[in-house]
């Protein structure tokens, strides 16, 4: 459907329902597309029109988001970010490569694909330092690894889990005040920033664990990481996470699907409605 | 917006009046995150997410 905007999903959260809320208030019609409702053919290229030209993606889960927008795109649907953002930027590793690559300062990261290499890697690098599923969000399963016996442990249980999880990413920990910054990237803008606090008893200052967030001013520092670290994977909408480090501002991770529930009221900024402005002006290019 | 009760903390929930199957709302007191049932005649249950899978979220 020509000139027109669509969601898909595969669960309605508050975010979703805020972009229907921004759809309404912009006199603007917004399709929805339940994921787990719709089936497509890859041998029919005809099904273009059960979509709209623009298509917001929003579903949760990271395999699903990469293949239905890769689906979507061999129809000619432009998928809002699409399955080359969301492939990086969903996996960490590929995700500091990226970002390596284009001088953005990162954590110090090494990744190993054994226990004994890993543990190798952890003498380079230190203790205390962090193990993260490369695919994997809101926290889980992020471990601090804190001396060899802790590590030990930690990476033996990572051995009866699925193969994804033994390839072992492991940061140094960042020493930084209890909070980290997420900037909001739209297109070219960075059009608000948070402070995210840990919660109590929690060193993940990720809002789905429970911290809390306030207003944060974007400083050109800021600003100018935030745009660079976009740009590293293309134009699109972003949560650019960034660390308070001893030697400057650092960058974690970069979401390609950000959530945004309770830095609307922290920042008072209408982010779904700027991400709705963000795909008309992509309909009418 | 009918308003309905939290089932944790008996809090009033709001449900926007065209909330969709499925859709998740969040309990403003304590957080808890509910799911939008509706029934075929059109009342609406809500019942508590236990649902997270894997790779979701960010």
């Amino acid at each position: 459907m020509t000139g027109s905007i669509g969601m898909l999903y595969d669960q309605l959260r508050p975010e979703e329902r805020l972009l229907i809320e921004a759809a309404k208030r912009k006199s603007l019609k917004l399709g929805l597309h339940d994921s787990e409702k719709l089936y497509l053919n890859i041998n029919k290229m005809d099904q273009e029109e059960l979509f709209e030209e623009i298509v917001l993606q929003r579903c949760l889960s990271y395999f699903r988001s990469v293949h239905l927008t890769s689906l979507l795109e061999n129809k000619g649907i432009t998928v809002i970010n699409s399955s080359k953002i969301a492939s990086v930027c969903g996996n960490k590793l590929l995700a500091s490569i990226k970002l390596e690559e284009a001088n953005i300062p990162t954590p110090h990261t090494v990744v190993a694909f054994s226990i004994e290499a890993a543990l190798k890697a952890l003498d380079e690098i230190g203790y205390p330092a962090v193990l993260k599923p490369i695919i994997g969000s809101w926290g889980r399963l992020i471990a601090p690894l804190r001396d060899i016996e802790s590590a030990k442990a930690i990476l033996e249980d990572r051995e009866n889990m699925f193969p994804i999880y033994q390839i072992y990413y492991i940061q140094e920990m960042i020493q930084r005040p209890s909070r980290d910054i997420r900037c909001f990237v739209i297109g070219n803008s960075v059009v608000a920033a948070i402070y995210r606090y840990a919660p109590k008893d929690d060193w993940r200052t990720n809002t789905a664990r429970g911290g809390h967030v306030e207003s944060c001013k974007v400083t050109s520092n800021m600003e100018e990481l935030a745009l660079r670290a976009a740009e590293v994977f293309g134009e699109g909408v972003y949560g650019v996470d960034m660390m308070e480090s001893e030697n400057g501002l650092t960058i974690h991770e970069v979401n390609y699907a950000t959530e945004f529930r309770n830095s609307v009221p922290a920042t008072g900024v209408d982010i779904p409605g700027l991400m709705l402005d963000f795909a008309i002006q992509k309909v009418r290019k | 917006m009918p308003d309905y009760e939290c089932q944790d903390c008996s809090a009033d929930v709001q449900v926007p009046s065209d909330a969709l199957d499925g859709e998740i709302v969040v309990c403003p007191d304590c957080g808890l995150e509910l799911q939008v049932k509706r029934k075929s005649t059109g009342e609406i249950e809500l019942t508590e997410v236990t649902k997270e899978k894997e790779d979701w979220g960010e």
